[in-house]
């Protein structure tokens, strides 16, 4: 009696479970599962509208031809591997100075640093590419005239374009980093600080054994989120430089958008997604392998 | 005893100097990283004349609204592209705080065969980049649905998005599941214990999804850029794009879209700032 009772229960919750996960479910399929099927398919085929064909490798063996996937994959690497760590330690460093503060100036500073993060990327690459002004008049060029640097012509150089990305991609999206480290160090327990004072630690070894230990977890995953959101970053490209000049600014998501869209070589675009896809996945694990090593969750 | 020395009162100068220093760094810092959007603010007050030299100022002599006028003028359809980035947004937030919210509650409390498999793959779904899904999308959206400048099309990809389920979930696993039981032997079922206990106590973790959601919509770009050609159905930022193609002499008129863009994010944040600022660590935490 009371197992029936229970197992009556039981299959009502299961039919109300399923209700309730029915849309996302519905959503993967259509929005995920069989984009993703088919783009493992288009990548095998050279797509046209009328007369699809079938080209076995040789999207892939093309892309592995040729020197711009490799140059933007470069780009891409070098995009991350200077926003990453940059926006974590500056961030850090914030967060740092901002513990001791009551709760009101860090709401302020915190809400300070996040405002650039809510205008859309299109509002924010119109001032930028003002502040990026090449003209001797132009704001960046008069601020560092100031300090006795020549005028630079920040956005058509290949020399300083791929810099002028990263500068206003680290100083649009500080926010969300260094809210997440003040929660982290707000969680950090006294206790630490006063056994290692005890001990006679300067501020600096309290931050190299107590603080960056402890807030460890949190630097592994706004590494490892910041890494997966770097290499597939190409909108604010597309908005500042179009790739440009001399592809210097041209990353794998750009270099995939434009074989797409600007060019309709979907087969191609598609086997050079796959292989993002690829390159993405390898870096998570290796990533997570090496630096959560001795992390406890 | 925190990470910072805590002075005597015969020091108390210290503290003073070194919290004077630390404020001095951070307000630095905080006035480089306005910088921008000030920037952005000011100049779209500037008159709506093609740029040329001296013409932009950190402090205007004066201040007009015609570049407003220069912007809502240039295209028939500019108070449009707002009014289909409302729709769009309200919608998509709409449907992610019911769909997500039903789906995250389900994955958390509810037994039922398969849960963890059918989470498994949600979960998978939100590894994968952007890039692999956008030209089947693409061609399934425009090519074989024949969707191009529908609604449907700019909102039914984004109906509920797989991080806003993960987020759900783990709110809600986070919630004692004795007062779940407890309705339960009062005979209530798994829907009546999520309308009249469930959503009553996560009305914030609901709101915060809400509002990244609405953010996250608005601010999109590439989608709707791809699927909406005819302008009486683009969205605000493609709108905005379109125009500093067609006018990229005009300065002030091009800040005064690109604030019209953000103004309604700007009126969100600052009334529901705390909303915002819980929404950065919920995804966070326990990484």
């Amino acid at each position: 009696m009371q197992t029936a009772k229970k197992r009556k229960r039981l299959n009502n919750d299961a039919k109300w479970g399923y209700v309730f996960v029915f849309v996302p479910i519905v959503s993967f399929i259509i929005f995920t599962l069989y984009p993703v099927v088919q783009a493992a398919i288009v990548s095998f085929q050279s797509y046209k509208p009328l007369k699809t064909e079938f080209v076995g490798f040789s999207n892939y063996s093309n892309t592995l031809k040729n020197g711009l996937f490799f140059k933007s994959i470069w780009n891409t690497a070098v995009y991350t591997a200077v926003t990453v760590p940059i926006s974590i330690l500056v961030a850090f460093i914030i967060s740092i100075l901002l513990v001791p503060f009551k709760k009101r100036s860090q709401s302020f500073f915190k809400a300070v640093f996040y405002l650039p993060g809510i205008a859309s990327g299109v509002a924010l690459s119109f001032v930028w590419k003002w502040i990026f002004d090449p003209l001797p008049s132009g704001l960046l060029n008069s601020v560092i005239r100031a300090f006795g640097i020549q005028n630079q012509n920040w956005l058509g150089s290949s020399q300083t374009a791929m810099l002028s990305l990263i500068i206003m991609t680290i100083f649009s999206g500080l926010g969300s980093t260094v809210i997440i480290y003040v929660a982290a160090l707000l969680g950090i327990d006294p206790t630490y600080y006063e056994v290692a004072n005890i001990d006679g630690a300067t501020f600096l070894q309290r931050i190299k054994y107590v603080v960056w230990p402890m807030v460890k977890p949190t630097t592994v995953f706004l590494t490892i989120t910041g890494v997966i959101n770097a290499f597939q970053a190409f909108q604010t490209a597309y908005l500042m430089t179009g790739g440009g000049p001399d592809h210097a600014t041209t990353m794998v998501g750009l270099l995939i958008f434009n074989n797409a869209f600007k060019y309709f070589n979907y087969g191609e675009a598609c086997a050079q997604a796959l292989l993002l896809a690829g390159i993405i996945a390898v870096f998570a694990v290796f990533q997570f392998k090496v630096m959560a090593a001795d992390v406890e969750y | 005893m925190g990470l910072f020395r805590q002075y005597g009162d015969n020091q108390k100068y210290k503290s003073v100097l070194r919290n004077g220093a630390m404020t001095a760094i951070l307000l630095f810092l905080a006035v480089l990283t306005l910088f921008p959007i000030y920037y952005m603010v000011i100049s779209s007050f500037g008159p709506p004349n093609e740029i040329g030299a001296a013409s932009y100022t950190l402090f205007p002599k004066y201040v007009t609204l015609d570049s407003y006028k220069f912007f809502f003028g240039f295209s028939k359809s500019s108070f449009r592209w707002i009014v289909n980035s409302m729709i769009v947004a309200g919608v998509v937030t709409l449907s992610n705080v019911v769909f997500a919210g039903m789906a995250g509650y389900a994955f958390a409390k509810v037994r039922f065969p398969g849960s963890k498999f059918l989470f498994f793959l949600l979960l998978f779904a939100m590894m994968v980049p952007y890039q692999v899904t956008q030209v089947p999308l693409y061609i399934l959206v425009a090519n074989v649905l024949k969707l191009t400048d529908t609604y449907t099309a700019l909102i039914v990809p984004s109906l509920v998005t797989f991080y806003n389920v993960f987020m759900a979930k783990q709110f809600f696993s986070s919630l004692p599941t004795s007062i779940l039981e407890a309705a339960r032997t009062e005979g209530c079922n798994q829907f009546q214990i999520l309308i009249k206990i469930v959503i009553p106590i996560s009305k914030t973790i609901l709101s915060v999804m809400a509002i990244m959601t609405f953010m996250g919509s608005w601010n999109t770009f590439f989608w709707p850029f791809l699927i909406c050609n005819n302008e009486q159905m683009q969205t605000i930022q493609v709108g905005l794009k379109n125009f500093s193609f067609a006018n990229t002499t005009y300065f002030s008129p091009m800040m005064a879209g690109a604030t019209i863009s953000a103004l309604p994010m700007f009126i969100l944040f600052f009334t529901l700032q705390k909303y915002f600022l819980e929404g950065v660590t919920v995804g966070a935490v326990k990484g």
